[in-house]
């Protein structure tokens, strides 16, 4: 059984990401900050008309700050909320097989928190990014 | 009533189109519980719709089938064939009469009776009438789905951020005027579309309140009950949608209120309370939400009666519902299929309602909170996202961010310079003293850690809990912003209410003034415990003039009885036909006075008014406007006085406007006049006219012209040379000298003031 996934990488890996998450992907402009509020919030974005809340990919990893100039994302919508996940780069959209997590396999840090699979690209294995994992949950963060 | 005419035709359509299927299903298999529930909640809001509409037949039809789906919901009676043949000929009718309603056409209803009978259980099995469909007239409005107007709203801003874009371009560049006289005309357009597009969205919830008084008004009548429908808050704005979600459930509520809440009239007597009831619908925006409160001053909700009918109907286990707190015991109103009437009535039905409306309510993200107050009143309040809201706000500038501040919350804008206005540090902690007052001073940028700069600008904000100078680089401008919720994560920080995108298109944050106070740590500790209090028991006193009346003592009237206080001159003033009467202009009004004022040129009286007749009551002085406590001493015998009540600690007595309109005699109730019949040693003077003055008798030693005596005393021995008064003989001995003896001795003072009163002329 194969599913959608939009290849992408995000702090130099490659990683796969559920097309069914994955609203669009855009280049978003102008970040305005979001004062108080967690590292994970890079700001928020216009997407149009809608406000879109950016997400630091790096920092929800607990990885390093995404840089500034990394402006590409992929938009998720989460309990009616849009979100940007800032990605370094996105390849393209293909079916892929989901596979279990290779036993014995030791995620850390964020990665742990957001890997829920294994998709396989000649050969060469890709760890499935939960969005709505990378999205904050209410009550995280203040 | 036209409009809401129009809205009830098309929603019974719609929901008549929607259940269609439904009633197939429900044919097909008759014991299908979903089924039911969808026709029987059909029926039940066209019953509720045509109380307050005016529709006597649809009503009837609707309470009928409402009864027979009842019984079935209650395992009363098994749908058959004949019975589900009944509902639909009745489902059918209702289709029939609207359609003839919308079209002004006339309907014959002598068939009516027999479709009601067919619900019975013993009825015979009818061939369903085949009326003749009546011709739809065309409507002047249409309903759309609320989608397509969210489609409209955000195109609309995309709209506004291409025409900045291009404004933005042809700013640098060297423009022709035609071009720039183009984009003017455009910016219009497009600034009106925007209001127009907003519009179609928006609606002052007055459109929900509009049709209350009416309904009240009816309901209160059909149940004999005396309602006062109070509207606060009708300028609120809420989303169109959430409007229409609203009003079925909101006249549930309201009709629940009036029918299982408020007493009637006798035992709202009996409990102490007015016999008119008092019913509070109020909006009001509280950071993003909107609350609609119900309160009513009826007798609450009977949670003991509530937990014994869930019991009964075995919605729960005794130990179930004994393990219940208050709280969800009280949400058993909300239970399906509970009442806590016992006889069912035409105007809120069997408690079907509630479950229906926290249902509806639910379903658009609201919440229902229950204040019960057995014996004082039931307060419902809704709480409904503000999923989109228009919102007054102001900008202001901190470093190199900007954020809205809603406008509601501010109280003035005030810049650091001078002696008004200065930033002080009491310890670690910054103050503002703005004209004398102090009160804490939060530095935007230095808890936002946008600048360490001191700010030259103060915003005095006010919150619930009280007031602070919120202190900003600059203050930008006003705009009214579309509000939306911002993400979980942005709303965890505490101090955004929501965001928005204006013009320029770039997102911005919407500050909550209470949420930075508390962020700030500021305490607003005495307040917020005078708050606590108020919190605790609500009740709005009556309020009421206190007045020194023309006797001297201090009286109070309530305040709504009272049309103005005036100053008339005392010539206005004639004792004719038997009553005081006061000129005014060309009318002459009965006036009421307690006392003597002749000796004054003007006396202020107080123009009484009951809505239709009008009278006067001479006073001294208006001293205040008090707020009457709830106990009320009562008087003892009639008269104009209701009670004494206690005022500032002191005992006023409370005039009783029926009384003064039901017509008391009208009388100058100057003290009774005592001739004292002196003898020259000053005995009477010195010992008896301070105690007969305080027994309320006016003492003189000789009559001036034109006046007479109630009554006269005189010493056994100095006789008075003519009766100008029935006479009281008083004597030096104690014992009284043979039977005859009328005389009374001259320190024996009960006896004195009986004999006083029971001589005297009247």
């Amino acid at each position: 059984m194969t599913d959608l996934f939009l290849v992408a990488h995000i702090a130099g890996r490659g990683v796969a990401i559920a097309a069914a998450q994955v609203d669009s992907v855009v280049d978003i402009g102008e970040i305005v900050a979001v004062p108080r509020a967690d590292a994970v919030v890079r700001g928020l974005a216009a997407l149009r008309s809608r406000v879109v809340t950016v997400i630091d990919t790096g920092i929800a990893l607990g990885l390093s700050r995404t840089p500034d100039t990394m402006r590409r994302a992929v938009i998720t919508v989460a309990e009616g909320h849009h979100y940007a996940i800032l990605v370094d780069s996105v390849e393209d959209v293909a079916p892929f097989t989901r596979l279990p997590l290779s036993p014995g396999l030791a995620l850390h840090g964020g990665w742990a928190a957001v890997g829920c699979g294994l998709v396989e690209r000649d050969g060469e294995p890709l760890l499935i990014l939960d969005l709505a994992a990378v999205v904050p949950a209410p009550g995280l963060a203040a | 009533m036209d409009d809401l005419l129009q809205e009830f035709i098309a929603e019974t359509r719609e929901t008549l189109e929607a259940i269609s299927g439904e009633i197939v299903a429900w044919e097909l298999a008759p014991a299908d519980g979903a089924r039911l529930d969808a026709i029987f909640r059909f029926v039940h809001t066209v019953k509720g719709s045509c109380g307050f509409l005016d529709l006597p037949r649809l009503a009837r039809l609707s309470h009928a089938a409402e009864d027979v789906l009842a019984a079935v919901r209650d395992g009363n009676r098994t749908p058959d064939t004949a019975l589900v043949n009944a509902v639909l000929g009745i489902v059918d009718r209702i289709a029939q009469i609207v359609d003839a309603i919308d079209a002004g056409a006339t309907l014959d209803d002598s068939d009516e009776h027999a479709l009601i009978a067919a619900l019975a259980p013993d009825a015979q099995p009818t061939a369903p009438a085949a009326a003749a469909p009546v011709g739809r007239s065309a409507s002047r409005s249409v309903r759309l789905n609320v989608d397509l107007l969210d489609h409209m709203m955000s195109g609309m801003s995309d709209m506004v951020l291409a025409r900045n874009e291009l404004a933005r371009q042809l700013r640098d560049g060297d423009v022709d005027p035609k071009v720039e006289a183009a984009l003017e005309r455009l910016s219009l357009t497009v600034a009106d579309m925007r209001d127009t597009v907003t519009r179609t969205r928006m609606q002052k919830v007055d459109a929900l309140f509009s049709a209350l008084p009416r309904m009240v008004r009816d309901t209160s009548a059909e149940l004999c009950k005396a309602v006062n429908l109070v509207i606060e808050g009708a300028d609120v704005e809420l989303d169109r949608e959430m409007i229409e979600l609203m009003r079925d459930p909101l006249v549930h509520i309201i009709r629940n209120c009036i029918d299982h809440g408020i007493e009637t009239p006798m035992a709202r007597r009996a409990a102490g309370k007015p016999e008119t009831g008092r019913l509070v619908v109020s909006a009001r925006q509280s950071g993003n939400q909107i609350l609609i409160e119900v309160s009513d001053d009826g007798q609450g909700i009977d949670v003991a009666r509530i937990v014994a009918k869930a019991a009964e109907k075995k919605l729960h286990t005794p130990t179930e519902l004994v393990a219940m707190s208050e709280t969800s015991r009280l949400q058993l109103i909300f239970a399906p299929g509970l009442s806590s009437r016992d006889t069912v009535t035409a105007t809120s039905g069997r408690g079907v309602g509630m479950d229906v409306v926290r249902a509806n309510i639910e379903q658009i993200g609201g919440r229902v909170v229950l204040v019960n107050t057995p014996g004082r009143g039931l307060r419902i309040i809704i709480n409904v996202p503000l999923t989109l809201s228009i919102l007054s706000t102001i900008i202001v500038g901190v470093g190199t961010q900007r954020f809205a501040l809603p406008r509601q919350a501010i109280e003035e804008i005030v810049m650091v310079r001078g002696d008004q206005v200065r930033p002080d540090m009491i310890g670690d902690a910054a103050t503002a003293t703005v004209r004398g007052k102090r009160m804490p001073l939060v530095s935007l940028g230095d808890l936002f850690k946008l600048t360490k700069d001191a700010p030259p600008t103060l915003v005095i904000v006010s919150t619930r809990e009280g007031d602070y100078a919120l202190g900003v680089d600059t203050v930008l401008d006003t705009e009214e912003l579309v509000v939306k919720p911002a993400s979980p994560a942005v709303m965890a920080t505490g101090v955004y209410a929501g965001m928005t995108l204006p013009d320029n298109g770039l997102p911005m944050l919407l500050l909550d003034a209470s949420g930075i106070a508390a962020v700030a740590g500021l305490r607003f500790a005495p307040v917020a415990a005078a708050d606590a209090v108020t919190l605790e028991e609500v009740v709005p006193g009556i309020p009421a003039l206190l007045f020194d009346d023309l006797d001297g003592q201090r009286r109070a009237i309530a305040l709504a009885v009272i049309d103005r206080v005036e100053p008339v001159s005392t010539e206005a003033i004639r004792w004719s036909a038997g009553a005081m009467r006061l000129s005014v202009g060309d009318a002459i009004i009965p006036l009421y006075a307690v006392g003597d004022f002749a000796s004054r040129r003007e006396v202020a009286v107080l123009r009484l008014t009951d809505g239709e007749s009008e009278m006067a009551y001479a006073i001294a002085e208006a001293i205040e406007i008090v707020e009457l406590p709830f106990e009320i001493a009562p008087a003892r015998g009639s008269g104009p006085i209701a009670g004494v009540v206690l005022i500032a600690g002191e005992q006023v007595e409370l005039i009783d406007p029926h009384a003064l309109f039901s017509g008391q005699p009208v009388m100058i109730a100057s003290p009774p006049v005592c001739l004292l019949q002196v003898d020259g040693s000053g005995w009477m003077e010195t010992f008896l006219k301070p105690a007969l003055e305080a027994s309320g008798y006016r003492c003189v030693t000789s009559l001036s012209k034109g006046e007479t005596a109630a009554v006269a005393l005189a010493m056994e021995d100095a006789p008075p040379c003519e009766a100008l008064a029935p006479v009281v003989t008083l004597r030096r001995a104690i014992s009284a000298d043979g039977a005859n003896d009328a005389s009374i001795y001259r320190y024996d003072r009960p006896a004195l003031i009986a004999a006083l009163a029971a001589r005297r002329t009247i």
